[in-house]
């Protein structure tokens, strides 16, 4: 059974609360204890992000921090040991992040694989709509991985059907056009937008990018079934006068967070 | 017939398994609408009258094909005929697609242009239609090669364009690449973005081929004028590949003409500094499209290396890689220090400087020449002139 599908089996109340942590940044050890720290903040499900050399759907905190995990050695496999620890001493929902290449280097059957094995439960890939993912969604399916797809504001009805059909739990709803990052201010249209997906989408949703306040948390909530966090976090860890410390600051963030939504 | 095979794209966008559109959902929808627009408009009469007024009176069309004769003595080889894409209004073949794209644009209602440049061809092509129509323009130019190909900046800044310095990464053409589709994704409704080469998501490396191929339609008819028959060979360098795919793209089904890409080996093949994508890449997914890539065991982009901005690109365009995998077109590679020595010679022997990127596919010739025959005929892309390239040339001339 998928940890995703028996948590939203579960059917509990409370809203989503999902982080995005860079594998590998500031360093391997770092990113276990941020991952820990987060579940202990009251997190549902934990995404990490395997780092790309070119990652064309972010902004400048996951491209500061995929760079800094690749020069850290950080690679797809590691990342799957990453999440073979984690899951040593959790059954929280553990989802990658990351761009098509690495996977299609990697082999896509034998990652599926290997991800399953590692407890992985699910996948999201920026780079790769529903129409160029048809051996992805077959393998993932034969390994039980949870694919999520993204819609964006741009997306047209039929298509947010095609999305939606593809993933296997829950769809993840990009908030406005753009990358992922801070500074984005959301006009009522983003709001239209959130809710109109809620009356449209049978499947759960969670909202993401630029999400970066526990206020535009909950502003997000009442349309969505929770919201995804990264560059925020990255960014505390960034300005941080040490690692622990940046851990301790994105604790108390996504504890805000959570008490918030 | 077995050649048409490879033609396309198909109505996935592909040419054989390569192509697609690996791109964040956000541009799916303007994607499709770009494609529709082309459609439609390929087949208007008033739309391909005006791009054909403004290629003829704007950009100065047709370009000559000018007999190098002393470089012929010189190689004492085969008859070596230019394609002068050098004469074109701003300089390269670039313009071909930007007034093709900006008229598109146009008709789409989209007011703000953005763009990547390597060399700075592109941009300058784009800056140049943009001030012409009246846009805005944003081209995205790594901080590497604004350095190294600084009259062509000035050049876009005097047409008003606002050039953005890209300090990420290898800080050239791929990673001005990846920040124009930031730029994209975020301005997805107002913004029309202006690929210069035949590279990225379908429609792009379809539309930038139809665009390029008047240098080979041209070409074809020339050939028939001066020499009363096909050429033997025609040769062009290939970073992306758009020069290249414009003068092969009427003799893809000519089976009696060698195709010959000459891709940028920087410091050579084995050196690991190099942006020999075809040569030495395997299949990976860049930019929107699945393609020959260089990249690590990992799927990480190996950073590439090339004396010209406009070779120094990891990707190859995807209708390049099934011409490759069929055969029908043969690449080859010239060493940065083969492009600078052809760079020179030519420059004396025929009074015309070529583009360090042109210089790629002048190179190659000059060291295969023994595998022609003096009665045989070879076309020379020269996708471009040279000025820009002063500085790096001067440069390495002391070193």
């Amino acid at each position: 059974m998928n940890r995703i599908r028996t948590y939203l089996n579960q059917n509990k109340k409370q809203k989503l609360l999902i982080p995005f942590i860079t594998a590998g940044y500031p360093d391997r050890s770092t990113t276990l204890n941020l991952i820990k720290a987060a579940i202990d903040s009251g997190c549902n499900m934990i995404e990490i992000g395997f780092p790309f050399s070119d990652p064309l759907a972010d902004g400048a905190e996951v491209q500061f921090s995929s760079y800094q995990a690749l020069k850290n050695g950080m690679t797809l496999a590691r990342t799957l040991r990453i999440a073979e620890q984690v899951r040593k001493t959790s059954d929280v929902p553990l989802i990658l992040m990351g761009y098509y290449n690495p996977i299609l280097c990697y082999g896509e059957n034998r990652f599926m694989k290997d991800a399953k094995a590692a407890g992985v439960d699910g996948l999201i890939i920026p780079d790769l709509p529903v129409v160029e993912a048809s051996d992805y969604k077959r393998y993932a399916a034969i390994h039980d991985i949870s694919t999520v797809f993204l819609a964006a504001p741009t997306t047209n009805k039929t298509r947010l059907k095609q999305i939606e059909k593809s993933c296997s739990d829950f769809v993840y709803a990009v908030t406005v056009t753009g990358v992922t990052g801070g500074g984005k201010v959301f006009g009522r249209d983003t709001d239209n937008y959130l809710k109109g997906l809620g009356k449209t989408l049978s499947k759960k949703f969670v909202a993401g990018f630029g999400v970066s306040s526990p206020e535009t948390a909950r502003r997000f909530c009442k349309y969505s079934d929770g919201i995804v966090i990264g560059s925020k976090l990255i960014s505390l860890m960034r300005s941080a006068k040490s690692k622990s410390q940046g851990v301790k600051d994105a604790a108390r963030f996504l504890s805000s967070v959570r008490k918030a939504i | 017939m077995a050649q048409r095979v490879i033609r396309g794209p198909n109505s996935k966008g592909r040419f054989g398994p390569y192509g697609g559109q690996y791109v964040p959902e956000t541009v799916m929808q303007a994607l499709s609408e770009l494609e529709m627009s082309y459609r439609k408009l390929k087949k208007d009469k008033s739309f391909l009258s005006e791009l054909r007024g403004y290629l003829s009176d704007f950009v100065g069309r047709p370009s000559p094909l000018y007999f190098a004769e002393r470089f012929t003595a010189y190689l004492k080889g085969p008859k070596v005929y230019f394609k002068r894409e050098d004469l074109n209004h701003t300089g390269a073949h670039k313009i071909n697609n930007t007034v093709g794209q900006i008229l598109l644009a146009k008709h789409m209602g989209k007011k703000r242009i953005i763009a990547e440049t390597g060399a700075g061809q592109h941009g300058l092509a784009t800056a140049t239609v943009c001030a012409r129509f009246g846009m805005e323009c944003i081209i995205y130019m790594g901080a590497v090669d604004m350095k190294r190909q600084a009259p062509n900046v000035e050049k876009m800044k005097l047409l008003g364009a606002k050039v953005v310095t890209v300090e990420s990464g290898s800080k050239t053409l791929k990673d001005a690449t990846s920040q124009a589709m930031r730029d994209w994704v975020t301005n997805i409704r107002s913004t029309f973005y202006i690929i210069g080469s035949v590279v990225g998501p379908h429609p792009y490396p379809m539309l930038v081929r139809d665009f390029q191929s008047i240098i080979g339609k041209e070409t074809k008819r020339q050939c028939k004028e001066k020499f009363r028959k096909l050429p033997d060979a025609i040769i062009a360098c290939v970073g992306g590949g758009s020069n290249a795919i414009g003068i092969f793209d009427s003799f893809i089904n000519e089976k009696s003409v060698k195709l010959i890409g000459v891709e940028a080996a920087g410091h050579g093949l084995n050196s690991g500094q190099h942006a020999a994508t075809l040569s030495k890449g395997k299949p990976g997914v860049l930019h929107g499209s699945y393609s020959y890539l260089v990249y690590d065991n990992d799927g990480q982009i190996i950073l590439p290396h090339s004396i010209s901005a406009g070779l120094d690109y990891p990707g190859v365009g995807p209708e390049h890689s099934a011409l490759s995998d069929s055969g029908r077109v043969k690449y080859f590679s010239a060493t940065d220090k083969q492009a600078l020595a052809a760079f020179e010679l030519v420059s004396k022997l025929e009074g015309i400087i070529p583009a360090l990127e042109t210089a790629h596919a002048l190179a190659y010739l000059i060291a295969h020449k023994k595998e022609f025959k003096a009665r045989q005929n070879v076309v020379v892309c020269l996708s471009g002139r040279g000025d820009k390239d002063m500085p790096i040339f001067f440069e390495k001339e002391k070193a």
